[in-house]
C-alpha cells in the first residue's frame, strides 16, 4: 500500500486517508462508537463524552475531536471506557423522562439505543426528571424539555445549517436549557418550521407535530370527502420503512390511502406542473421587464419564511407562485366546492414547514385553511402501520380520476435543482431528447448545497442558482447584496430538497442519494417530460381555473 | 498630559517625575484597595486631604514640577495607593519616608494622624501594628511583610495606583522600552521562554512555549488576551494586581504583543471587579494619551491597541476557549481542542492568552534578565506566587513568596498560625479545582509540581486554612456547589456528574447518607475527571477526591454513625442535657419554642430529639451549661 500513514485500533492497523477524527477512523474499521452529538455535517461539539477512547498510556481521548496521527494506538473498548460510558448514560438517564412506551421516539431513541446496548438496568441516582415541559406553540415541531439531553445538535443544526440561529442554550450547568431567545415560544419566534432540528433530536425532545388523530376521524367521517395529494419525494421515502429498497412504491401508497378511507388520492406531480407553468411564465414576464431579477422560487414555504424574516426587501423578487400544494389544493376547493359532502383537503407531504404554510393567513379562505391537514411520510408510514395494511401484500393502484395524468418534470421537484430543470424544461424552445440531456447535465442536478450554472437564453444566457441549506441560501443572497448577478435562484430549506424533508424517515447521505435517484428514474419512466405537455392542464386550466389563474395560483406575501 | 514621542521622551519624562516624585519626601498612603475601601479607606483619604489643606500645608495628590509648588520643602504627598495586602488590618495607611504602617484606621483617627504623624514627626503607637506584645512601627518589621518577597506586588501600597506619572517616576515602561529598542521580538521570546515563566492562572504551562507559538504563526493578525477573570472563590490576587499596580500588567501585555506580532489585546476582567475595571481603563487612557498604547508607539513601527472586556460572573470564562468566546459576545462555553487558543483563539486568530499575574511578571523578567528571575524560587518553578490567604488564620491577606516556600512557613510565620490558638487541619489550595493539603504536608514546598504529586494543584493561589472545627465533608460539599452551578451545562460528565456528586453530599451532611455513598463518590469522580470536556470538569471532583482520600473517617461517621465530628454539620448535632449536671429549674423547656424539652421539677430534663430543631435557645438559657451539642 501507498499509505504508510496508519493508526491502530484495537490493535488493527487502520490507514488514515484524510479522515478529521478518530471516530471516522473507528468507524471505518468497522467498529460503531457510540455518540449523541457527533454529526458528521455539523460542526464537532464534544459535549456528549461517549465517544471517548482510551490511548496506550490509559488517558482518554473525545475520538470526535481528536485528529489522528500516524502510530496512534487506541482502544475502543476497554475496562474503563465501559465503566465511564455506562456512567454517563445512567447519569442521563437520572435526569430523563422514562415513559419510553408512550413516548413518540420508542424505539427510535438514541438514548433507549444506547441504554439496551450497555446493558443499563439500573439507575443509582434519585430520578429528577422534570414532568414534561411542552412547547407545542408551533405548527411544525413540538420541544418538550424534560426528554432534551442537550448535546445541541438542533442548536447547531440551526445555526450552522440552516443559519436561522431559532433556538440556543440558555442557562448554565443543570439549568441549562434549549430555548428561543427570551424563552419565547417556538411558534412567536423567528423558527421556519423547517424541523432540521427534529431529524437530528437523538431523542423525543424535538418531535414533528403529528395531526393524524385529527384526520382519522375526518376519514371515518360518513359525510366528508376526503382528497389527499401526495408530494413526489414522499413516494421514495416509504419503502426502506417497510422492508423493501428505496425504490417509487407509489402505487402502493396510493392503494394503502384508498384503504384507509381517503376518497380520492391525487399526485402532487399534477400541481407542479401548474407552478412550472405559472413561474417560468412569471420569469419570463421579469426577464422581459428587468424587473424583480433574481426571481427566487417559492415552492418551499421553510425559505419563504426565511427571507420574510431576515430579508424582507427580497420578497418582491420572490415568486408570487403558490407552492405546488397549494396551487393544487385550490384546484380541488374549485372542483368540489358543489360537491354535497364537506371536502376535506389532505396533503402528504415530506415537510414540516408545510404544516405551518397551511395555516398561513394567506391560504385562507373565510377562515378555513384550504389545505385542512398536511400528514408528513412519517406519519402517514404510521397509519399505515396503525390501519394494519401489509404493504407487501397489497396491489399497487393509479391515481384516481380526473386527475390521473403526471409529468416528469413535476417529479422532480423533490430534490433539488428539480424545481429549476422543469423550468429550464418548459421555456426551452428545443424539447428533443437530447436537449433534455442537455438540460440535465449542465450542472442542475447533484446532491450539492449550492450549484451554479448558465443555460442559453436566446442570444444570452441565463445564470442560475439552485441551493438546499438555508445557509447556503444565505451565502447567494450575500453574493447578490454584494453585485453578483443571477436570473433565478431555487431555494430548498433542507439540504437535498424535500427527499430530505424532516418528516421523511430520517436518512444518511447514502439513502439520500437513493431518493435522488429513484426521481430521477421515475422521470426518466414518464413519457410526458415537461409540464405544459401533460394533457391534464388544458382540462384544468380550461375547465376548472378558467379566469381564476391569478386568484387560485398566485399568492402575495408581502403586506 | 504629556506626550512620548520617542526614545528621548521617555527618558526625560522618566527623570523628571523621579525628581518629583522624591521631591514629596513626606508622604502618606491610602490603601485604594477592595477591601480597605469597603472599611472606608476613601473616606479616610477625603478626610486627611480636608484637614491638612486646613491646616494650611501643601498636599500633593499628583506628581508636579517644582516650580507649581509653593514650598517643596513643605509638602505632603497624599496617595490613593493599591492593596498592602494585609487585609486583615484594614484600612491601612502608611507614612513616608518613616515607613510607618497604621492599622485599622478609623475616620476619628484622622485628625491624630494628620496632627501628629504628618504635621509632626510622632509615631502613634495604638494605630501601629501588635504581635504577641511586641509593637510593630514599621511595615516592613511585620512578620507578615518581612518573611515575604514582594516583586510582583513590589508597587502595591507604594505608588498611586491611579498615576502613569507615579509608574515611570519609580521606573515604570522601562521593561518595555528595553524590548522595544534593544531586543528583537525573537530575544523577548526567549528571554521569556529561558526564564521559565510558568503561567500563573492554574495549569503553570511555560509562558514562553505560548508565546514562541503564537510568535511562529503566520497569521498577520493576532491577539494578546489578559485572564482576568479571577473566579475561585477566596481568591483576589489579580484583582489587586490591577488595582494596585495597572500599569505593570499593561506593559506586560505590550511586551507581549511586541514579542509575538500582535497589534491588539483584550482583558477580560469580572464586571464584580468594579474597581479594577476603573483603575484598568484610567490606564489605558493615560498610555494612549501619552502615547504608550496606540499607532508608532515611541516613533517605531510598533502599535498596540488595549480593549477591556468585563465578563458576566460565569467561573468557566477562566477557561480559554470559553473566554474568548465570551469576548466574541458568544456564550461562555469551552470548546474541543485541537486547535488551541495559540492557533485558533480569539477571532479565530492565534491568541497569547496569560493570566494578570504572569503578565505581570514580564517587565521583571526583561528587566532583570531570565538568569535573575531562575534564581528565585525552584528551578522547575521559578519566580514568586501571590496568594490570597484566607480562613481561619489570624493573618488573612495578600501574600507573595518564592516559589518552593513551604505550607508551614505560609501558615505559621506569614499568616502568624491558626486563629485562636485552634489546631490546624487542613488547606484548600487552588480553590474548588484543587484538592487539600494536610498536616502532614505542612513541610511540602509550595510549587507546581510538587502539589500536582500531591493531588493538589497552585490554581490561582487561593489558600483556604481551616481548624479542627471544619468539617472536610462540608467543605467537598461547599466546593462541590460552587462547580455544579458553575458548570457551563455543555458536557454529560460536568452537568449531570456535579450535580449528583452534590446530590450525594448534601445527603451525607444532612444525615441521609447511604451504604456506598463514598464509593459511588469515587467513581462518579473518576468518570467526571476522565471525560468532562475542560479543566473545570475535569478538576471538580478533586476538593471531594482529596478529603476523601485525607479524611474518610470523617465521611464514613457521616454516613454510617450520623456523627459530624467536627461538630460542625447541623443536621448531624443532637442536643442533649448531661443529667449529671442538670438541676431540673425547668428554665430551658420554658424557652423552647417547640415544647422539644420535658421532665418533672428538681429531676433531669430531657429533650425529644424529634422535636428539637437545633435553634440553641436552651443551651443560651441555662445557667448550668448542662446542654451540649454532641
Amino acid at each position: 500500500m501507498k499509505n504508510e500513514n496508519y493508526m491502530l485500533i484495537d490493535n488493527i492497523p487502520v490507514p488514515i486517508e484524510g479522515e478529521k477524527n478518530i471516530l471516522e477512523m473507528v468507524r471505518k474499521a468497522g467498529i460503531e462508537l457510540p455518540t449523541f452529538c457527533y454529526y458528521s455535517e455539523l460542526s464537532v461539539y464534544g459535549a456528549c463524552r461517549m465517544c471517548m477512547v482510551e490511548n496506550k498510556r490509559g488517558g482518554m481521548e473525545a475520538s470526535c475531536s481528536t485528529p489522528p496521527r500516524a502510530g496512534m494506538e487506541i482502544y475502543t473498548n476497554t475496562p474503563k471506557l465501559r465503566k465511564h460510558r455506562k456512567m454517563i448514560l445512567e447519569l442521563l438517564l437520572s435526569n430523563h423522562c422514562r415513559d419510553c412506551n408512550t413516548c413518540d421516539k420508542n424505539g427510535k431513541c438514541k438514548l433507549q439505543e444506547l441504554a439496551n446496548r450497555f446493558d443499563i438496568h439500573r439507575v443509582r441516582f434519585n430520578n429528577t426528571s422534570p414532568d414534561p415541559l411542552v412547547d407545542d406553540s408551533s405548527p411544525s415541531i413540538t420541544k418538550d424539555a424534560s426528554k432534551c439531553i442537550l448535546c445541541g445538535d438542533c442548536v447547531r443544526v440551526c445555526n450552522e445549517v440552516q443559519n436561522v440561529g431559532a433556538i440556543d442554550f440558555a442557562h448554565r450547568g443543570s439549568k441549562m436549557t434549549v430555548s428561543c431567545a427570551f424563552d419565547t415560544p417556538i411558534g412567536e419566534s423567528n423558527c421556519v418550521g423547517c424541523g432540521q432540528c427534529a431529524s437530528v433530536c437523538p431523542t423525543g425532545a424535538i418531535i414533528i407535530k403529528d395531526d393524524s388523530h385529527l384526520l382519522w376521524q375526518e376519514l371515518w367521517n360518513p359525510d366528508t370527502n376526503v382528497v389527499c395529494q401526495i408530494a413526489p419525494a414522499v413516494r421514495v421515502a416509504v419503502a426502506k420503512e417497510f422492508g423493501y429498497k428505496g425504490e417509487n412504491v407509489m402505487g402502493k401508497i396510493v392503494s394503502s390511502l384508498k384503504r384507509l378511507g381517503f376518497n380520492y388520492v391525487f399526485d402532487t406531480a399534477t400541481g407542479a406542473d401548474m407552478t412550472v407553468i405559472e413561474e417560468a411564465n412569471e420569469f419570463l414576464d421579469r426577464i422581459k421587464k428587468g424587473e424583480n431579477i433574481p426571481l427566487f422560487t417559492s415552492c418551499c414555504p421553510a425559505w419563504v419564511k426565511y427571507c420574510e424574516n431576515k430579508y424582507p426587501e427580497l420578497m418582491p423578487n420572490v415568486s408570487t407562485c403558490r407552492s405546488p400544494m397549494q396551487m393544487y389544493a385550490s384546484v380541488f376547493k374549485e372542483k368540489y366546492k358543489n360537491d354535497a359532502k364537506r371536502l376535506v383537503s389532505v396533503a402528504i407531504m415530506p415537510c414540516t414547514a408545510k404544516k405551518g404554510e397551511a395555516k398561513r393567513e394567506e391560504f385562507m379562505i373565510d377562515g378555513k385553511p384550504i389545505v385542512d391537514y398536511v400528514i408528513t411520510t412519517q406519519e402517514l408510514i404510521k397509519m399505515i402501520r396503525e390501519a394494519g395494511i401489509c404493504f407487501s401484500e397489497i396491489e399497487p393502484e393509479a391515481i384516481d380520476m380526473p386527475f390521473g395524468s403526471i409529468s416528469g418534470a413535476g417529479v422532480i421537484f423533490g430534490v433539488t435543482g428539480g424545481v429549476t430543470e422543469a423550468v429550464i424544461r418548459y421555456i426551452s424552445t428545443d424539447k428533443s431528447k437530447s436537449a433534455l440531456k442537455m438540460i440535465a447535465y449542465n450542472g442542475v442536478r447533484g446532491l450539492e448545497g449550492i450549484k451554479e450554472f448558465t443555460v442559453p437564453f436566446g442570444e444570452s444566457e441565463l445564470k442560475i442558482a439552485c441551493v438546499s441549506g438555508l445557509s447556503n441560501a444565505d451565502a447567494i443572497i450575500q453574493r447578490i447584496q454584494n453585485g453578483e448577478h443571477f436570473d433565478l435562484v431555487e431555494v430548498m430549506a433542507c439540504p437535498n430538497g424535500c427527499i430530505n424533508g424532516a418528516g421523511q424517515p430520517i436518512a444518511k447521505n447514502k439513502e439520500r442519494k437513493k431518493r435522488s435517484a429513484e426521481l430521477y428514474n421515475n422521470d426518466s419512466m414518464c413519457t410526458i417530460k415537461s409540464s405544459e405537455e401533460n394533457p391534464l392542464m388544458d382540462y384544468i386550466y380550461k375547465d376548472i381555473i378558467k379566469d381564476k389563474s391569478h386568484e387560485l395560483l398566485h399568492v402575495n406575501y408581502i403586506k | 498630559m504629556f506626550r512620548l514621542n520617542d526614545a528621548v521622551d521617555i527618558n526625560n519624562a522618566r527623570t523628571t517625575f523621579k525628581h518629583s516624585f522624591d521631591m514629596q519626601k513626606k508622604k502618606v498612603l491610602i490603601c485604594g484597595g477592595t477591601g480597605c475601601v469597603a472599611g472606608g479607606s476613601l473616606r479616610i483619604y477625603a478626610e486627611i486631604i480636608r484637614l491638612l489643606e486646613e491646616a494650611g500645608v501643601e498636599v500633593a495628590v499628583e506628581l508636579k514640577a517644582e516650580t507649581e509648588h509653593n514650598d517643596i520643602d513643605n509638602i505632603i504627598g497624599v496617595k490613593k495607593s493599591g492593596c498592602h495586602g494585609f487585609c486583615e488590618m484594614g484600612p491601612l495607611v502608611r507614612i513616608e519616608p518613616k515607613g510607618w504602617l497604621y492599622t485599622k484606621v478609623k475616620f476619628e483617627d484622622c485628625a491624630e494622624i494628620v496632627e501628629k504623624s504628618l504635621i509632626g514627626e510622632e509615631f502613634i503607637e495604638r494605630l501601629a501594628y501588635k504581635s504577641n506584645g511586641v509593637t510593630f512601627a514599621k511595615q516592613e518589621d511585620i512578620p507578615f511583610y518581612a518573611k515575604q518577597t514582594r516583586l510582583v506586588l513590589e508597587h502595591c501600597g507604594h505608588i498611586d495606583a491611579t498615576s502613569i506619572k507615579e509608574y515611570l517616576a519609580i521606573g515604570g515602561y522601562k521593561a518595555f522600552q528595553k524590548a522595544l529598542f534593544e531586543m528583537s521580538p525573537e530575544d523577548v521570546v526567549n528571554t521569556i521562554t529561558d526564564s521559565n515563566l510558568r503561567g500563573r492562572g492554574g495549569g503553570g504551562f511555560p509562558a514562553g512555549r505560548k508565546w514562541s507559538q503564537v510568535a511562529k504563526q503566520p497569521e498577520p493578525i493576532k491577539y494578546i488576551v489578559c485572564n482576568g477573570d479571577e473566579g475561585d472563590p477566596g481568591a483576589f490576587m489579580d484583582r489587586s494586581i490591577m488595582e494596585g499596580d495597572p500599569h505593570r500588567m499593561l506593559e506586560g501585555m505590550m511586551i507581549a504583543g511586541y514579542a509575538t506580532g500582535a497589534k491588539e489585546g483584550y482583558i477580560y476582567v469580572r464586571a464584580e471587579y468594579p474597581l479594577a475595571v476603573e483603575r484598568l481603563k484610567m490606564a489605558i487612557a493615560q498610555a494612549e494619551e501619552c502615547g504608550l498604547l496606540g499607532d508608532n508607539i515611541l516613533g517605531t513601527e510598533f502599535s498596540f491597541k488595549l480593549h477591556i472586556n468585563r465578563g458576566a460572573g460565569a467561573f468557566v470564562c477562566g477557561e480559554g476557549s470559553a473566554l474568548t468566546a465570551s469576548i466574541e459576545g458568544k456564550r461562555g462555553m469551552p470548546r474541543v481542542k485541537p486547535p488551541r487558543t495559540v492557533e485558533h483563539g480569539l477571532f479565530e486568530k492565534p491568541t497569547v492568552l496569560n493570566n494578570v499575574e504572569t503578565f505581570a511578571n514580564v517587565p521583571l523578567i526583561v528587566n532583570n534578565g531570565s538568569d535573575w528571575y531562575k534564581s528565585i524560587g525552584p528551578e522547575n518553578s521559578p519566580g514568586t506566587k501571590a496568594f490570597a490567604l484566607t480562613g481561619k488564620i489570624n493573618n488573612t491577606g495578600l501574600i507573595e513568596i518564592p516559589m518552593g516556600k513551604t505550607l508551614k512557613e505560609v501558615i505559621y510565620d506569614i499568616g502568624g498560625g491558626i486563629r485562636d490558638g485552634k489546631e490546624f487541619k487542613a488547606v484548600q489550595i487552588g480553590g474548588p479545582s484543587g484538592g487539600c493539603l494536610i498536616t502532614k504536608d505542612l513541610n511540602l514546598p509550595l510549587d507546581f509540581d510538587s502539589l500536582k504529586k500531591v493531588g493538589a494543584m497552585i490554581g490561582s493561589g487561593g489558600l483556604v486554612v481551616m481548624d479542627e472545627d471544619t468539617c472536610m465533608v462540608e467543605i467537598a460539599r461547599f466546593f462541590m456547589n460552587f462547580t455544579q452551578n458553575e458548570s457551563c451545562g455543555k458536557c454529560v460528565p460536568c452537568r449531570e456528574g456535579t450535580k449528583r456528586m452534590l446530590e450525594i453530599l448534601e445527603r451525607i451532611v444532612a444525615g441521609n447518607g447511604q451504604d456506598g455513598d463514598i464509593d459511588l463518590l469515587l467513581e462518579l469522580a473518576d468518570t467526571i475527571s476522565s471525560t468532562a470536556l475542560c479543566g473545570l470538569g475535569k478538576t471538580a471532583p478533586s476538593p471531594v477526591v482529596s478529603t476523601i482520600k485525607s479524611f474518610r473517617d470523617e465521611y464514613e461517621a457521616h454516613v454510617h454513625d450520623k456523627r459530624c465530628p467536627a461538630g460542625n454539620c447541623k443536621k448531624l448535632v443532637r442536643y442533649e442535657i448531661q443529667a449529671d449536671i442538670c438541676k431540673g429549674c425547668s428554665a430551658c423547656s420554658r424557652k423552647c419554642p417547640v415544647g422539644a424539652i420535658s421532665g418533672v421539677i428538681k429531676s433531669p430534663f430531657t429533650i425529644d430529639t424529634t422535636k428539637c430543631i437545633k435553634c440553641g435557645a436552651c443551651i443560651q438559657t441555662c445557667k448550668f451549661g448542662a446542654i451540649k451539642e454532641v
